[in-house]
């Protein structure tokens, strides 16, 4: 199968510091791949370059077989690549349909359109309905955000992503600061969203999250990539191992 | 451990904060209370002081809350989005001040009442616009703090309007002027031979124009105006979403496309705009304007958006707690008036009255956990 996202030896260097060294990268629809490493190992500066945030010194991205150049993060939200952060970017005092359809609301026209007003019965709708197929249970979709758990704004935010079909998402932390049934619950919703077809790459320091939600683990180990395997083939102390610097699958001597 | 947390995960729903019924009260109470606190007094007013509850001194509340009103609307905006405008009340000055001299200068240059007055109008609006302008662009593109920015445009608006006015009231205003200014939609005549006058204003005199009342005069009517179409902005269109949006999370508001510098720009246009308004109509009441005309109701209209319950934090508020703020702070004026309290007295009630607003606010904060959510 086609990937849908492959980078060739991505490099950003950072004055004299490099922080992803000829780091290279696939990820194909319907897989969940979980990106490990230690700290300063590089994961974030990588998924940086994928998300727009920052450009790659070398290097090349291709996302849907077709090589481009991600200049902000808004362009590459336009391609369908989201990445949801850890402070998940949610107005706190807006409700939840809102938050979902903030910068890009429905409204309904006027006068041929000189008087425009929001359409809160279709946004309401539209997020009610969301939230059934991904079968997320929240008080009300006109909560307020700040009303809600870690776990609820965690599917908000993932929720939001979908509506504006995400086609590839990316994930910092999903699970930090949550409690242990809502770090599974959001798990879930990853698996949900692979089943769906959306491939998503996580991040995580909790290798037994990687371990339960991911179909591939990519270990990076000072900026350079020293693991790619199928999650069934390997194990929590082997991963450990790469993550300490004691295996590299692709040294060169 | 990782079956463990997946067999566990799908029977529990996702939880959610559960508040106490104590919690609820409060939340309750910060709501309300303001309207409550409003009726309240006019009871009480009405109750003690003869002549509080009348047509007449309804009016006269109406009228003294024009410029409170229109400042506070802006505020609103502005303090909603997380930011703050100080110089409202000096723009309003400069405003009535530039409106008249435009007036009287085209007034007497032979030009037609009416146009004149409305060339005042866009040169009084038109001139906060600009203000209003440039304290957006240095808070939004600058980064500057929106209290040091606007402070120092209140300094120079406040240096200008005297300059132009050198010190004295520009006067010379035409009739047209006054009459809107003072003159009514509704007119009531009490005693034998009166009743209700609409858009007309009866032929009385002497004696009997003691006993006639403005109802609705035409700031009052505009204000009213104003606030309708503040309310339908920042409660029903995308532009209100947005200004929410900014104030309880910018960098969430910039992520999701927001065109946050722009909208700030405008905010701060808005809320100048809307000063520059009151200081038309100052100087149409008057019958003149005067550098100083808002000098003293800047700080009562930031009174009456925190006593609307505005956190001055950003992200909350709604358009007629301003408006519910605006009426307290002038029902308790004239009431204590009324009741021959002493009138410095008046200062000391609205302070402590803004300060239990903000508790009021800290309170409802602490309930809902914003400081986590923020």
């Amino acid at each position: 199968m086609e990937p849908l996202l492959s980078v060739k030896n991505l490099t950003k260097r950072f004055g004299g510091l490099v922080a992803v060294n000829r780091v290279s990268l696939d990820v194909h629809p319907g897989e969940v791949v979980g990106l490990v490493g230690d700290n300063g190992a590089g994961k974030s500066t990588l998924i940086k370059m994928i998300s727009g945030v920052y450009q790659p010194n070398e290097g090349e991205i291709y996302f849907d077989g077709k090589l481009v150049h991600i200049a902000n993060p808004s362009q590459a939200r336009d391609m369908g690549i989201e990445t949801i952060y850890q402070d998940l970017a949610l107005a706190g005092n807006l409700h939840m349909s809102a938050n979902i359809f903030l910068g890009r609301e429905r409204k309904k026209r006027y006068l041929g359109g000189i008087i425009r007003v929001l359409d809160e019965k279709f946004m309401l709708q539209e997020s009610q309905k969301l939230l059934e197929t991904l079968d997320v249970h929240i008080p009300s979709v006109t909560a307020k955000i700040e009303y809600l758990s870690g776990g609820q704004r965690q599917a908000v935010a993932i929720a939001r992503a979908l509506y504006w079909d995400a086609r590839l998402m990316i994930m910092d932390e999903p699970t930090n600061n949550l409690g242990v049934s809502e770090q599974a619950k959001v798990l879930d919703l990853i698996r949900r969203l692979r089943d769906q077809g959306v491939p998503v790459i996580v991040i995580s320091h909790t290798i037994r999250d990687i371990f339960a939600v991911s179909d591939r683990i990519v270990v990076l180990h000072r900026g350079r990539k020293v693991a790619d395997k199928r999650t069934q083939d390997t194990s929590t102390e082997e991963i450990i191992q790469y993550i300490m610097g004691a295996r590299d699958d692709y040294h060169r001597n | 451990m990782v079956s463990e947390a997946q067999a566990e995960a799908p029977s529990l729903p996702l939880a959610g904060k559960r508040r106490t019924t104590s919690q609820q009260v409060i939340l309750l109470g910060s709501k309300v209370w303001s309207w409550l606190f409003l009726l309240a007094l006019i009871a009480y007013f009405s109750w003690q002081g003869t002549g509080f509850f009348s047509l007449r001194n309804s009016q006269n509340i109406l009228v003294a809350i024009v410029p409170i009103v229109l400042m506070g609307l802006g505020q609103t905006f502005v303090i909603i989005a997380g930011g703050i405008d100080l110089s409202v009340g000096w723009l309003m000055g400069l405003s009535s001040v530039i409106s008249a001299l435009v007036i009287r200068e085209e007034y007497n240059a032979g030009v037609a009442p009416w146009l004149a007055i409305i060339q005042g109008l866009l040169a009084g609006v038109g001139v906060a616009l600009a203000a209003g302008l440039i304290n957006g662009v240095i808070v939004a593109k600058l980064r500057v703090p929106p209290f040091i920015v606007t402070l120092g445009v209140s300094f120079v608006a406040r240096g200008i309007g005297f300059l132009l006015a050198k010190g004295n009231i520009i006067a010379g205003q035409p009739q047209l002027a006054r009459d809107l200014g003072n003159e009514a939609l509704l007119y009531y005549v009490r005693g034998e031979g009166g009743g209700w006058y609409f858009l007309k204003k009866p032929e009385v005199t002497g004696a009997q124009l003691r006993m006639m009342d403005r109802v609705f005069t035409w700031p009052v009517v505009i204000a009213a105006v104003v606030v309708i179409v503040a309310m339908f902005i920042l409660h029903k269109t995308q532009f209100g979403r947005h200004t929410y949006a900014i104030g309880g999370n910018r960098e969430a508001a910039l992520r999701a496309g927001v065109p946050v510098d722009r909208h700030v720009i405008l905010l701060y246009m808005m809320s100048a705009g809307t000063a520059g308004l009151a200081g038309v109509m100052h100087a149409w009441r008057f019958s003149g304007g005067a550098a100083d005309a808002g000098d003293a109701l800047l700080m009562m209209s930031i009174a009456a958006v925190v006593i609307g319950g505005v956190s001055l934090f950003g992200g909350q508020g709604r358009v007629i707690g301003t408006v519910i703020g605006a009426l307290i702070l002038a029902v308790l004026q004239t009431g204590l008036i009324m009741i021959n309290v002493k009138t410095f007295y008046q200062y000391v009630v609205v302070g402590i009255i803004v300060i239990l607003a903000v508790l009021m606010d800290q309170a409802r904060d602490l309930i809902v956990g914003r400081a986590e959510a923020a």
